[in-house]
C-alpha cells in the first residue's frame, strides 16, 4: 500500500452515486470508462439507500446523482426522497434528454435541490450530432419546465474543439434558457475522450479566444448568472488539485457499487476498490487499500516529494498521470517542472496536425457496441 | 453591493442554510458547492426572514446577545452575504 495509515482521515463530503451507465446520449467525451458495458449490473434501490445513508452518517451533505443518465433509474424519485430525509443537498446531472413535466414536478416534491443540464453545443446541428441522437430541441424545453418549477439550473456545456468557435452563441443560449449557473467545461481527457483527443483538444489559440469572450460575459452578467470556468489543464503550467486531494472529500459510488475515490479511479492498476455490497462505507473510506493509495505525501516521487506546491495540488491528476505516463506515481505530466512535459506537448501537436489534415479520424461515439471493443 | 435600508430581507430560495451535525456548524448549500458559516454569520443569515429591515435585524442581534454596537460588523457581512447571492432584497 502506498498511502500512509498516521493521517488524520478527514470524512466524506461529496458522494457521487452514479445511478446506471445506461444512456440514451452517445457523447465523445463521456467520462464513464471505456468498458463500461462489462459492468452492466447495477445497486438495487435498497442498496443505494444504504449506502445514501451510511455515507450521511460519516458527514456527507453533497449528493450528485449521475450515470449514464439517472432518468433511466425508475426508482430515481425514491432515491431523491431518501437523500431529502437525510439532509443531502441533492444535484441531478442529466443530460435533460426525455425527463418530462410530470416528473419535474415528481422530483420536486420528492425534495430534488437542483438540476444541471448539458447541452452539448449552441447550434441544433452540431448538438444532436455530438450527442449521437435529437436531443436538442427537448433539452432546450426541459430548460424552461426545469426554472418554472423553480429549481436552481446549471447548464453545463463541455468544450472542446468541435463547439468552441461558438463560446458567444454558448453564452447567449444560457443567458436565454435563464440558467443560474453555466459551467464551462473544457473537456478532461479521460476515459472517452482521451480516445478521441487528437478531434477534441483545441489549440492554444482558440482556448484564449474563448476564455476571452467568456470572461468579458462574466463580468456582463455578475449578479444574474454565475459561471463556472473549468480550465484546459493542458495549457496549464500547474496541475489541477484533483479531487482535493485523494481520499479527502469525494467519494464516488459507480453503478455496480464500486467505490471509488475518483470516478475516473477505475483505469488505476491494483487499486481493488472495493464494492459497497461487501463492506460499510466507513469501513471503505477509513481502511480500504484504494482510498489509502494516494492519502498523503508518502507516495511521492520526485520533483513533488521535496516541492513546496505539493499541499496545494497534490501532484495534480493520478488517472491522468498513468493514462499519459503509464506511471500512475509519477507527477502530472501537465506540471511544468514534470520531466515528462513533453508528453503534453506531444498531445498538443499531434491534435494540431490532425485538424490541419485532410483525413481527419471519425469521432469514437460513446455507446455499447464501441464498448465492447475495448 | 449596499443594503437598502427600507427593504426587507429574505435568504435566497436559490441557497439552503442548514446546520451540520458532522462538521458542528452550520453550512450553505447551493448547487455543487458549500459554504462554512462562523457562528455569528449564521445567527445573522437566519434573521433574514423576509420581513426584517436591516435594522430590524441588527436590533434583534443585540437583544438576543445583550450587547450593543454590532452594526459595522452585520452591515459589513450581509453586503458580502448579498454579493454573492445568499440574500435577496425585493
Amino acid at each position: 500500500m502506498a498511502g500512509s495509515n498516521n493521517l488524520r482521515i478527514t470524512p466524506p463530503r461529496w458522494l457521487l452515486a452514479e445511478l446506471t451507465y445506461k444512456c440514451p446520449l452517445q457523447c465523445p467525451y463521456c467520462s464513464n470508462p471505456l468498458d463500461y458495458a462489462a459492468h452492466s449490473n447495477e445497486l438495487s434501490t435498497e442498496d443505494w439507500k444504504r449506502v445514501l445513508t451510511q455515507a450521511r452518517k460519516m458527514g456527507a451533505v453533497q449528493l450528485g446523482l449521475s450515470g449514464g443518465e439517472p432518468l433511466t433509474r425508475l426508482d430515481l424519485e425514491e432515491i431523491v426522497h431518501h437523500a431529502k430525509q437525510l439532509g443531502y443537498y441533492s444535484n441531478l446531472i442529466t443530460s435533460g434528454y426525455g425527463l418530462s413535466e410530470g416528473r419535474i414536478e415528481a422530483l420536486k416534491e420528492a425534495g430534488l435541490d437542483h438540476i444541471q443540464i448539458s447541452i452539448q453545443a449552441s447550434s441544433e446541428d452540431l448538438s444532436d450530432h455530438l450527442a449521437g441522437t435529437k436531443s436538442f430541441e427537448n433539452k432546450k424545453k426541459v430548460a424552461h419546465l426545469v426554472k418554472k418549477y423553480g429549481y436552481p439550473m446549471v447548464l453545463c456545456v463541455v468544450i472542446h474543439r468541435e463547439n468552441i468557435h461558438q463560446m458567444a452563441d454558448i453564452l447567449a443560449m444560457a443567458e436565454e434558457l435563464g440558467a443560474d449557473y453555466l459551467e464551462l467545461a473544457n473537456t478532461q481527457y479521460y476515459g472517452w475522450a482521451h480516445v478521441n483527443r487528437d478531434a477534441l483538444l483545441p489549440t492554444k489559440e482558440q482556448f484564449a479566444e474563448a476564455e476571452a469572450i467568456a470572461q468579458a460575459f462574466k463580468e456582463k452578467i455578475a449578479g444574474k448568472m454565475k459561471i463556472y470556468y473549468v480550465v484546459p489543464d493542458f495549457y496549464e503550467g500547474r496541475p489541477k488539485a484533483c479531487m482535493n486531494g485523494w481520499g479527502t472529500t469525494f467519494l464516488t459510488i459507480a453503478p455496480d457499487g464500486v467505490a471509488l475515490p475518483c470516478h475516473s479511479a477505475r483505469e488505476l492498476p491494483g487499486l481493488d476498490c472495493p464494492n459497497v455490497n461487501d463492506f460499510s462505507i466507513e469501513e471503505i473510506w477509513t481502511n480500504s487499500k484504494a482510498f489509502n493509495f494516494f492519502r498523503g505525501f508518502e507516495w511521492m516521487q520526485e520533483p513533488c516529494r521535496s516541492c513546496d506546491e505539493k499541499e496545494k495540488d497534490f501532484g495534480g491528476c493520478r488517472c491522468q498521470a498513468y493514462l499519459l505516463s503509464g506511471d500512475m506515481y509519477a507527477t502530472d505530466p501537465v506540471c511544468s517542472k514534470s520531466s515528462q512535459r513533453h508528453l503534453i506537448e506531444d498531445a498538443i501537436t499531434s491534435a494540431k496536425n490532425t485538424a490541419l489534415s485532410d483525413n481527419e479520424k471519425p469521432l469514437i461515439f460513446r455507446n455499447s457496441k464501441n464498448s465492447k471493443l475495448f | 453591493m449596499k443594503i437598502n435600508p427600507n427593504l426587507p430581507i429574505s435568504f435566497s430560495p436559490m441557497h439552503r442554510l442548514q446546520w451540520e451535525e458532522a462538521q458542528n456548524r452550520d453550512v450553505i448549500l447551493y448547487p455543487e458547492g458549500m459554504v462554512e458559516l462562523n457562528h455569528s454569520s449564521a445567527e445573522i443569515l437566519k434573521l433574514c426572514d423576509g420581513k426584517r429591515t436591516i435594522e430590524q435585524i441588527i436590533y434583534e442581534l443585540h437583544r438576543k446577545f445583550s450587547t450593543t454596537g454590532l452594526e459595522k460588523d452585520i452591515t459589513h457581512f450581509l453586503e458580502i452575504a448579498l454579493q454573492n447571492g445568499w440574500i435577496k432584497q425585493p
